[in-house]
């Protein structure tokens, strides 16, 4: 495991070999060897990018979904979290500690199809107790990508 | 009508107006310029130490603070350079607060230097120490230090400068432009030369907190130098606090008085909100200092290879945030190459010979730039290197 790939990587997963080889100091077979390693072993899961869809499509909807559990015999917190994270439209799932024991996020196209999705799939799973949802309105920030404000360099040119 | 010509100092009108001027102008008449060549962090201020600023306003702290700076402020003042750079200062006595590191530079130089009196500076370095010695009728002696010592200061080289007027040397490390650092036994020699002298000297470690594979040499931690030396450092690159204008100085109590004499005359106090700022840069921004300094070593490795792989020969600066490649290969001098590259590629860089003479043949590029940044102008410097070649 690298960890210093692993840095550049979730900085930005663009980052070309040649230059991830050229910080490190090792050579682009190396640095492909390595990120290839991590990618068998499950510890890089993917590349993805980041988007602020409300600048593209303005009736896309996302809602925090807060999830109450009770375990029954055949269904427990890890059997109802998998079957959730199994529908595409579901962004994460994760268990939580405090009031609520799972919480989803959910991605739709419209504010019906969310609501559809909340009452005919998870409201129906048979531990889930209650549910609680709430719909973003807007995003300021997104895996650590400030989405409302503009960098601008009000740094000029040259400057000793 | 006043004949201004006749009415100002000779002394400033003597001083020669900054080598990047001209490339400021050219460089205004252009809306796309990538450019390397700031000395300014990118970064914006960690939001905490923004945050702790405005909580000052907030309570209504907008009065003046003692000369020295807040008392929090020197004592946080004095861990931090203790721990750091393992040198202990009386926050009471040995430090004051100051407008930026330029402030405490002036002031230091005019605290120290009759007229007559001769200021060893070594070059390329950062362009304040000439005028500002020579405001105070102080005569600069200059330094000509060499590429292949890794543009470092030797000790035959201060040796043979000094005479019997030699006031103050000037040690500008880690080096605005070259990024060259002076390494402790670097250091030592130089305190080997200055024993049992009466020469005083500025440690300008403005940049001390940007130095990559190895820990900064503070220059009063090593040998005997503490009696002789003022101590100049700041937020602005290390914190990325440029605007907000605030530095220190440290050194023996007898000079930090008559320093803080004229500190007193012509500021009063470095301003109020930045030193609140300041108290919280030093207690809790380790990690945001450390997060910084990994990104410009990141980029500092693009930018070294990609000048070499152009046939820009560049030795691998350890410290600050500037490049400084050859540029010898394309027989050009440093102002042309920087006006031609500028006028056809829009791509600033600053000639090595605005930091004095024995920068010709060098330029200055600034990676206070995102990697994508660096790599769009090395492309273009690459495309101006096919033209100039063929």
């Amino acid at each position: 495991m690298n960890k210093k790939i692993l840095k550049l990587l979730e900085k930005n997963a663009r980052i070309s070999d040649a230059d991830i080889a050229t910080i490190t100091g090792l050579s682009e077979s190396e640095v492909k060897a390595e990120i290839k390693e991590m990618e068998d072993e499950g510890i890089i899961r993917g590349y993805k990018g980041i988007i602020d869809w409300e600048r593209v499509d303005s009736d896309a909807v996302s809602a925090i979904i807060e999830l109450k559990v009770t375990p029954t015999a055949g269904l427990g917190f890890e059997d109802v979290a998998e079957r959730i994270s199994r529908y595409p439209e579901v962004e994460s799932v994760s268990l939580m500690s405090g009031a609520c024991d799972l919480i989803v996020t959910v991605k739709g196209r419209t504010f019906h199809e969310v609501s559809d999705f909340l009452a005919k799939e998870l409201a129906v799973i048979d531990s889930v107790t209650s549910t609680a949802t709430q719909f973003i309105m807007r995003k300021y920030k997104e895996l650590g990508f400030e989405l409302t404000s503009e960098e601008k360099d009000e740094r000029g040119a040259f400057s000793l | 009508m006043i004949d201004y010509t006749s009415v100002l100092s000779k002394k400033v009108t003597e001083i020669k107006p900054s080598g990047i001027r001209k490339f400021f102008d050219i460089a205004n008449t252009m809306n796309d310029v990538i450019s390397l060549g700031v000395g300014e962090p990118d970064f914006r201020t960690p939001w905490q130490i923004r945050s702790a600023g405005i909580r000052s306003l907030e309570h209504g702290s907008t009065r003046y603070t003692a000369n020295r700076g807040l008392e929090p402020l020197r004592e946080e003042l004095s861990e931090y350079v203790c721990k750091k750079y393992g040198v202990r200062y009386d926050p009471k006595t040995e430090i004051l607060v100051t407008v930026g590191g330029s402030e405490a530079i002036d002031m230091t130089v005019r605290a120290l230097v009759d007229p007559g009196d001769e200021v060893i500076i070594p070059q390329p370095s950062y362009v304040c120490y000439e005028p500002i010695t020579t405001l105070c009728g102080g005569v600069p002696v200059i330094i000509e230090t060499k590429a292949e010592n890794g543009f470092k200061l030797t000790g035959s080289e201060l040796a043979a400068a000094i005479t019997p007027r030699t006031k103050l040397l000037i040690l500008p490390y880690p080096s605005n432009p070259t990024g060259a650092v002076m390494e402790r036994a670097d250091i030592e020699e130089i305190a080997e030369v200055l024993r049992g002298t009466n020469v005083c000297v500025i440690s300008d470690e403005i940049y001390a907190e940007l130095t990559f594979g190895g820990t900064h040499a503070c220059a009063p931690s090593v040998a005997d130098l503490k009696e002789r030396t003022v101590l100049i450092n700041g937020f602005s690159k290390a914190f990325s606090m440029t605007g907000w204008r605030l530095g220190y100085a440290c050194g023996p109590a007898p000079l930090i008085t008559e320093i803080t004499k004229i500190h007193q005359y012509a500021i009063m106090c470095a301003p109020t909100a930045s030193q609140y700022a300041a108290v919280e840069a030093l207690r809790h921004c380790d990690k945001e200092v450390e997060r910084m300094r990994e990104e410009y070593d990141d980029r500092r490795r693009i930018i070294v290879n990609g000048f070499n792989a152009l046939g820009l020969e560049c030795r691998e600066p350890k410290g600050a945030f500037y490049a400084f490649p050859s540029i010898r290969s394309t027989g050009l001098t440093s102002d042309e190459f920087c006006e031609r590259l500028l006028e056809s590629k829009h791509v600033a860089v600053v000639p090595g010979t605005a930091f004095g003479k024995s920068g010709e043949g060098f330029v200055r590029a600034s990676y206070c730039y995102s990697i994508d940044h660096i790599k769009e102008a090395l492309s273009r410097i690459g495309e101006f290197l096919k033209e100039i070649r063929a």
